[in-house]
This record gives C-alpha cells, sequence and structure tokens, in this order.
C-alpha cells in the first residue's frame, strides 16, 4: 500500500507497523489511520495478524518496527497514561470469576484510580447499560457465555474511555446474544466513543464498522466503508448453485454466464449484476443444479476474491 | 506505585471471601503439629536418654523451627497454582495489565500481598506456641520477621520459575522433591549436625536451614553472630528471586 502522508490528528497513526515473534512475522508493515468517532475494524481469518496489532494499540506488545502513535503518544514510553484513556474487550474473557458481577466493575474501576465512590457509582450505571444489574450479587461463573461478555464491555467502560478496543467481541454468541452487543456498541458509537474491533465475521463488520480494512497473512490487503469495498472487489449480485455430489458440470460450461466464477468445495458462485439473469441462463444451457440461490454480495465475497479462501475455514 | 496497592486491594477483596477458612487452617495446623509432634513424640524424648534437644524440651526446640517451615509451604503454595492461574488459568494479570497497572505494580503487590499472608499466618502459629507456653523471650516476636522472610526466600524464586511455565506439571514436583525433603531434613525436626556431613552441607545451601537456626535463635532470646549470616541468606535468597522474577513476569506478560 503506498505510504499516506503523516495525520497527526488521527486517534490512532500506523505506518510500516511490523511485529516480529522470533522468525515469525505476526505483523508485516501495515499502514492505517483510525479517527476520532469512527467505528474500525480489522477483518479477516484467525492468524491474520488482527490481534498482535490490538495487543500492540493497547500497549501490552510492543512494536518490531514501524510508527504507532495512539492518541498522540508512544505505546512503548507513555504505556500507563494511554491505557488510562482506553477500554480493552479481550478476545478470551479475563474476569475475576472468584468475585461477584458488582466487585469485577468496582475492582476494576479501582485499578484506573477511581475513588471508591465514583467506582461504586459507575458499577452501577454500567450493570444497567449492559443489563446485569438483576445478576449484580451473583458469582461471574454462574453467568451464561453472553452475560460474561456484557460484563467484560461493561468493565472496559468503567473508566469511560475514548478509544473502545475489542477483539472479535461476540465470537461464541449465539444470534440473539450477538445483538444485544452489537446493539450496546452502536449505542456507545452515537456517544462519541470510537470504537476499534477485530473480527472474522463478515455480517458483525457490516453492521458495525464504518471503514475496516482486511488482513490475510500479516499484511493488509484492502480497505474502506465495507459498501465501497463490496461495490470494488466483488459485483453487486451472486448466484449460489449447488450441483448433486459427484455431479459439478466442468466449470468452462459455466462459460461466459457472469463476470467471475469461483467453484467452492460444496458450491459453485458466480458474480453478475443479474442473478436471476443468470439462473435462467444456467438452465437454458440444460444444466440441473439442486438448489439456486440468488443474493446481494458480502464482505466474505471481498475476501474470497482477495485471497482465494474463506473468512472461516 | 499506587498501581502495586490496587493489585494488593485486589487480592485482599478476593481474599475477603475465603479468609475463614484459610484462617481456620492456619490456627489449626500449628495445634495438631505442636500437640503431635512437641507433646507426644516430645514426652518419649524426655523419658528417653537424651531429655532435651540442644538444651531445651523438644517441644521447644521443635516450635520456631515449624514456625518457619510453615512460612516455606504457605510461600509455596502462594506462589505455584494461584499464579499460574492469575498469569493463564484466569487471565487476571492481563486484565489489569489493559489499566494503567504496569508489570512492576503487578510484582510489588504480588510481594504486598504474599508478605501480609505470611505475616498472618506466622502470628496465628506464633500465637499457638504462646499457648504451648514455648515462648520465653520478648525476642521471639521477633521470630515472626525470620518467618516471613523464610517465606520470602522461598516464594521470589518459586514464582520466578512460575512466570516461565506453560502447563502445572512442575509444581507438584517441587512439592516432592523440594519443600517435603527440606521440611524433614531441613533442621526442623532434629539437629541438623546429627545428619551426615554431606546432608548438611546441602542444607545449608537452602534458605530453609538458616530460616529455621535464625528463627530458632530468636525464640530462644539469643541474638548470636551467626545471625547475621542467616539473615543475609534469606536476603540474597529473595533479593535473587524478586530480580528474576522481574525479568521472566516482564517477558510473559508483555511479549
Amino acid at each position: 500500500m503506498a505510504a499516506t502522508p503523516t495525520r497527526p490528528d488521527a486517534l490512532i497513526h500506523a505506518r510500516g507497523l511490523t511485529k516480529r515473534f522470533g522468525n515469525l512475522l505476526a505483523v508485516d508493515a501495515v499502514d492505517f489511520d483510525v479517527d476520532r468517532g469512527e467505528a474500525f475494524g480489522f477483518l479477516g481469518p484467525n492468524g491474520a495478524g488482527k490481534t498482535s496489532t490490538m495487543r500492540m494499540i493497547g500497549c501490552v506488545s510492543s512494536p518490531s518496527g514501524g510508527v504507532l502513535r495512539v492518541l498522540g503518544m508512544d505505546p512503548v514510553r507513555d504505556g500507563p497514561r494511554i491505557r488510562a484513556r482506553l477500554g480493552v474487550v479481550p478476545q478470551s474473557d479475563t474476569l475475576d470469576t472468584e468475585l461477584h458481577v458488582d466487585e469485577n466493575l468496582f475492582t476494576y474501576a479501582r485499578y484506573f484510580g477511581l475513588s471508591r465512590d465514583t467506582a461504586r457509582r459507575r458499577a452501577d450505571q454500567l450493570l444497567d447499560f449492559v443489563q446485569l444489574k438483576d445478576r449484580a450479587r451473583d458469582n461471574v461463573e454462574f453467568l451464561s457465555g453472553g452475560m460474561k461478555r456484557r460484563l467484560t464491555i461493561a468493565r472496559a467502560l468503567v473508566n469511560e474511555p475514548e478509544l473502545l478496543l475489542l477483539d472479535e467481541p461476540t465470537t461464541g454468541l449465539d444470534p440473539q446474544a450477538r445483538h444485544l452487543v452489537w446493539d450496546r456498541l452502536y449505542r456507545l458509537k452515537q456517544q462519541g466513543v470510537t470504537i476499534v474491533l477485530t473480527t472474522h465475521y463478515m455480517d458483525e463488520a457490516e453492521q458495525l464498522c464504518d471503514r475496516l480494512v482486511v488482513m490475510d497473512k500479516a499484511k493488509i490487503v484492502a480497505f474502506g466503508s465495507p459498501r465501497s469495498l463490496i461495490d470494488q472487489y466483488s459485483s453487486r449480485e451472486v448466484l449460489e448453485l449447488r450441483f448433486p455430489i459427484d455431479s459439478t458440470p466442468a466449470l468452462d460450461g459455466l462459460d461466459g454466464l457472469a463476470e467471475r466464477i469461483e467453484a467452492l468445495p460444496d458450491r459453485v458462485l458466480l458474480y453478475t449484476s443479474d442473478g436471476e439473469a443468470a439462473a435462467a441462463a444456467v438452465h437454458g444451457r440444460g444444466l440441473r443444479p439442486e438448489s439456486i440461490l440468488v443474493r446481494r454480495s458480502t464482505l466474505e465475497d471481498v475476501f474470497l476474491r482477495l485471497t482465494g479462501r474463506s473468512l472461516i475455514e | 506505585m499506587t498501581g502495586a496497592l490496587r493489585v494488593l486491594e485486589h487480592h485482599l477483596t478476593v481474599y475477603r471471601r475465603t479468609w475463614k477458612g484459610s484462617l481456620f487452617m492456619s490456627f489449626l495446623s500449628p495445634i495438631l503439629f505442636l500437640a503431635a509432634m512437641g507433646l507426644g513424640l516430645g514426652s518419649l524424648i524426655s523419658r528417653g536418654p537424651v531429655r532435651t534437644i540442644d538444651g531445651v524440651s523438644y517441644l521447644v526446640f521443635l516450635a520456631p523451627g515449624l514456625l518457619a517451615a510453615n512460612a516455606m509451604q504457605a510461600a509455596y503454595v502462594e506462589t505455584t497454582y494461584p499464579i499460574m492461574a492469575r498469569i493463564q488459568w484466569q487471565r487476571t494479570y492481563e486484565g489489569m495489565l489493559a489499566t494503567p497497572i504496569a508489570v512492576l505494580d503487578v510484582l510489588v503487590g504480588e510481594f504486598g500481598w504474599l508478605i501480609f499472608r505470611l505475616a498472618l499466618s506466622s502470628c496465628a502459629f506464633f500465637f499457638v506456641m504462646l499457648l504451648f507456653g514455648t515462648v520465653h523471650s520478648p525476642l521471639a516476636v521477633l521470630a515472626i520477621v525470620a518467618a516471613i522472610l523464610t517465606g520470602l526466600a522461598f516464594a521470589a524464586p518459586i514464582l520466578s520459575w512460575t512466570a516461565t511455565r506453560r502447563t502445572d506439571q512442575s509444581f507438584a514436583l517441587i512439592g516432592r522433591f523440594l519443600i517435603t525433603p527440606l521440611f524433614l531434613l531441613g533442621g526442623v525436626f532434629f539437629p541438623l549436625h546429627q545428619l551426615p556431613q554431606v546432608i548438611q552441607g546441602i542444607a545449608w545451601l537452602t534458605p530453609l536451614a538458616h530460616g529455621v537456626a535464625l528463627a530458632r535463635s530468636l525464640s530462644l532470646g539469643v541474638l548470636a553472630p551467626s545471625a547475621g549470616i542467616h539473615l543475609a541468606v534469606l536476603l540474597l535468597y529473595a533479593g535473587i528471586g524478586i530480580t528474576a522474577a522481574r525479568i521472566t513476569l516482564q517477558r510473559r506478560l508483555v511479549q
């Protein structure tokens, strides 16, 4: 990616940011800027370098090379000062299972140096915000996965952070729990909190992110808004064909029916501006797929186009 | 260092949940040991050919040794599984480090907590010693400090080791091949000079023998010049351990 000019006003500013673990290159010279008030996403499969990038932004891992500025400061030198203004939701919950729900928020607020009164008040408000008020005196171990995730998010908010970092906020949650988390994150964004998140769910990225970068094998392979990425890298519609086992026709039988054809193990994707017309043309050639689906392009298609692989493997 | 105080505050908050059981054990264990070994075994010795050990009754000889050994065991228990839990099973430290708290705060807070725990169990032990009438000198109160230092001389090196581990396999081995043999052969139950020269030499290389010797002489109201050597060895182990723990914990938590 071409180097863009320095943006000192950006909340996070990275140029050539690199992270090495021994011989392993986890993050390979990435450039990005995150502006105040936006929701910014890192989309990519497991092992793409998303978490390593997040840990460098969170000042708990020092860059091996390149420039990184967070809130205008240097994460290596000003770690504690930056972290005082960050909220971090790690990939796996780090809640205190030996403490009650409200005690988790209280002790965490104390880490930020809040007075006991403020800590208690903040804990109260946040339990309301994540709808856990009636579980305040419960042990954390009795909470469901979705409730634990909400408590972790509440905990990340005790210091009223300007910047909230979320590493795979909804991985492993059921659809209902996910929507509740998305709703709370959307409200935070409305309140002006800048949100940076990683995900390997394209629907999550589409729901939440104003802008995102697609990462693969330690590099940024594309960036833009979800809509612009789809426009740039995919067609308007996708025709999905599923053929009976062992009777998938040779791809050249579909030649000329779409701008681009992608054969996956279980189905064939035809990228086209008019899915219905393409479906009719398939029938016109005497092909009889078991099922036919016309849908809009998603970020999943963008990722497939860019890397030749699915996001979740 | 307010960060370290927050870490300590966290541990105390958790301890508020469990203090009753843990304090009960802190009293029960010395009562059982002093009754069974001190009084029970001691009555046999008092009727035997030697009658006394180094000039005092077996109970008086045994109690300060057990006080030091008790601190060693508490240090071992506190710096293996619970530290592993905070590093990787519960990831408590990861949560702390996402706030203004730094690795050094975690370490200092952890040692503040260890001193608190060691002080509590050593004071409970000393109280039981008073009940059994084994305390004869005001200087004996300082045996509590000797016990705390003995605990730290084990806690710091073990903590630095724990911070390098990915599994808990080695913890049982430390218990079996270090803590238990020292407990049995470190001069707690009989004077070291009864052992073969080689084993004596090995025992004096470890902190326990020095902790026991220091606690014992203080509890008898004797402040011999050798106390300085014992003190120096304990401080050396604690100091090296803390320095090592600073490196291993930093490496483990901030990659």
